[in-house]
């Protein structure tokens, strides 16, 4: 606790802001904050004028880019907050926030970028991993500011049930992890959708069992995109599981505290409770793998189980190659 | 020979405005009204039957009548306007007895249309976005009107597998905003003050009160057996609505609020039933497609529906009462419905 200083680079954002950005909210001191930086890389954010933001989610200037598919035109709306709870707004200050952090912390390199695609659906998966994740922020500012287009990014509906921390987990684009969701998302909409189909088996594992991918789920994912007749393209992560290394859990903590798991982070023995709030500044690479389509009719109720188990282990084996490959050429942790 | 078409719950809102659509239609030959009180609204040629929910009373009338089609607007959704018990009565008793007279046998009826609300769905974290009417709700059922809708909807279920021959509609709205209607909602509204939990922003579906008559009128008219969504395309955060709507927002805390709520409830400002209390922390949302399919146009967005609120409240705001209230008098019912000298169609 009192190192606190110690460990924090000057010019770098108030700890409780870091985090937010990181986690993907902003909290109402990060207008203030968004009102100081002047960051004129954002895309997507072009239309939106911060200068005078409250703290609402004021309505975007009829923005070119704005999120939502179904062209509603409903006058009487006040806000930009769609269907999904997702604002453009407030996902455009979270991004001037978590820029920094993304380019000097982080300093994320992508590979293969132009495999997303510009438009149309596709359900992008990678793997997972921090105690508290710091890929998904990463993959979905990247995609954001790079493509111009937004990313949901499906999640544990454990987040809908943390007051404040899910409002704002929602607002930047967080959606419970439901087959009916991605499916409307994908298919009915076109748009992209992020999942990491080992879920929380794979962001409590222990740093002994760093890029070792978990199970992927029941093959869910695959049967998505299926039957929302959308290509999946997985994005190998390295880096993550060095920024919040989880070295034991506790287990007796997380059942008296209703969390999925609590983790004792090297960030949490360096920084004491700070360290939850604080990543370390691994440098982090993301690899873009060719977009993988399935030959089956889409629209169907159900799929060949075995195909669908078939396919979800062959993308498990490919993402688990390429971070072998990756880590191969990775001569640092901290500097790639 | 036109429509023969009997209402239940004359004498509240959705009966009193669905027997005025009805009236103004040609092919429907016949509207009779049931009540527990008198209409609250002018009926031109309703007939108005003041009964309780007996079934030995609804089969003669039933009989007598020989009505086609059945609209069961007398469903109570709003559990903190009467006690529980009556909710039961009314809700459950009254569907069971209802369907009982309808399906009795020799019957006259081939359509039965039945209000339900999208509170059968709950509302909990892991639901999915948008329920369809075959997804079942994902949480325990924690309030008494939810467990009074599920009760009335499995008669109804039983029912159409009994009577395969009839249509049988249920249709759930999502919660009703508009002109006129007074639900918890909408008198906080007026009120000025939301409750709201705090850290917790749900998007919600509204539906407006027109489209609710609409709805049921479709049915009416259409044959479209099965269970439909009903609501306003579109969400809409819970904070819009107060914004919307012109008030300010009433956090309560996210343990317990009903606790911190009775009291303020006491006092008379805020209304905040239990069912209220999953809807403000998660929200619900309905998918729509399938009425839409049905070929249902809908008039108003959720958004829409809250606005055409906030539009007759400011109206109210500034001249009082926006339509004069209207006085039943027998006598002058009587004659408007039965005496030859009226010129039917003119006025209403």
């Amino acid at each position: 606790m009192e190192s606190v200083g110690a460990a924090r680079p000057a010019g770098r954002p108030g700890d409780r802001e870091f985090i937010d950005a990181i986690v993907g909210h902003a909290p109402a001191q990060a207008e203030r904050q968004a009102e100081r930086q002047a960051d004129e890389t954002e895309k997507i954010a072009a239309a939106s004028d911060l200068a005078g933001a409250s703290v609402s989610y004021l309505p975007v200037a009829a923005g070119r880019n704005e999120p939502e598919v179904e062209e509603l035109v409903d006058e009487a709306r006040r806000s930009d907050v769609d269907e999904w709870g997702r604002s453009e707004h407030m996902r455009s200050i979270v991004r001037r926030l978590y820029d920094p952090m993304y380019r000097y912390w982080f300093r994320v390199e992508w590979e293969g970028l132009e495999k997303i695609p510009t438009e149309g659906g596709a359900l992008l998966i990678a793997n997972h991993a921090g105690a508290i994740p710091s890929d998904a922020p990463a993959i979905m500012h990247g995609i954001e500011t790079e493509l111009g287009r937004p990313v949901y990014g499906m999640a544990d509906y454990f987040f809908r049930t943390l007051p404040g921390i899910g409002t704002m987990w929602s607002r930047s684009g967080g959606v419970p992890a439901h087959p009916d969701n991605a499916y409307r998302i994908l298919h009915d909409q076109q748009q992209l959708a992020l999942v990491f189909p080992e879920g929380t088996k794979a962001t409590s594992k222990t740093y002994a069992d760093r890029y070792r991918l978990r199970r992927f789920g029941r093959g869910g994912f695959v049967e998505i995109a299926m039957r929302a007749g959308v290509p999946i393209i997985p994005i190998a992560v390295v880096g993550a599981e060095e920024s919040m290394p989880i070295l034991f859990r506790m287990n007796g903590v997380a059942k008296a505290l209703k969390l999925p798991y609590f983790p004792v982070t090297v960030n949490s023995l360096l920084l004491g409770p700070l360290g939850y709030v604080t990543y370390l500044p691994a440098k982090f690479k993301l690899r873009v793998l060719d977009p993988i389509t399935f030959d089956v009719e889409p629209g169907l109720e159900r799929y060949s189980k075995s195909r669908v188990m078939d396919e979800a282990e062959r993308i498990r084996a490919i993402m688990q190659d390429t971070l072998h490959d990756m880590l191969r050429e990775r001569r640092s942790v901290w500097f790639g | 020979m036109g429509r023969r078409v009997l209402i239940t719950g004359l004498d509240t809102f959705w009966g009193g405005r669905m027997a005025q659509a009805l009236e103004a239609k040609s092919d429907v030959e016949m509207i009779l009204g049931l009540g527990t009180k008198e209409p609250r609204v002018p009926l031109e040629r309703t007939e108005f039957v003041r009964s309780d929910q007996k079934y030995s009373i609804l089969s003669r009338i039933v009989r007598a009548t020989q009505v086609d089609t059945i609209v069961h607007t007398f469903l109570e959704t709003n559990s903190i306007a009467v006690p529980s018990r009556v909710l039961h009565e009314i809700n459950v008793i009254g569907t069971l007895n209802l369907l009982a007279a309808a399906g009795a046998s020799g019957t006259s009826v081939r359509k039965v249309i039945v209000k339900s609300s999208t509170h059968v769905y709950g509302a909990a974290a892991q639901d999915p976005a948008w329920f369809r009417e075959e997804d079942s709700r994902t949480g325990p059922v924690r309030t008494k009107l939810e467990r009074s809708l599920l009760e009335v909807e499995a008669l109804v279920r039983d029912f159409a597998d009994d009577n395969p021959h009839l249509a049988v509609t249920v249709l759930r709205f999502a919660n009703v905003l508009g002109t006129d209607i007074v639900t918890p909602i909408s008198h906080n509204l007026r009120r000025r003050l939301l409750p709201c939990i705090a850290g917790f922003d749900p998007l919600v579906q509204f539906v407006e009160e027109d489209d609710v008559v609409r709805a049921l009128e479709f049915a009416t008219s259409h044959r479209v057996p099965g269970v439909f969504n009903v609501a306003g395309e579109g969400k809409l955060p819970w904070s819009e609505v107060a914004s919307i709507g012109g008030a300010h927002l009433l956090p309560l805390p996210p343990v317990r609020p009903r606790l911190f709520a009775a009291p303020l409830q006491r006092l008379g400002g805020v209304r905040f039933p239990p069912e209220m209390e999953g809807l403000v922390t998660y929200g619900r949302g309905v998918d729509t497609n399938a009425l839409r399919a049905a070929g249902f146009e809908y008039r108003y967005t959720s958004a829409g529906a809250v606005n055409s609120f906030a539009r007759a409240n400011n109206l109210r705001r500034t001249t009082g009462n926006t339509s004069p209230a209207y006085r039943y008098e027998q006598d002058v019912e009587q004659f408007f419905r039965h005496s030859p000298t009226v010129v039917r169609g003119i006025d209403s």
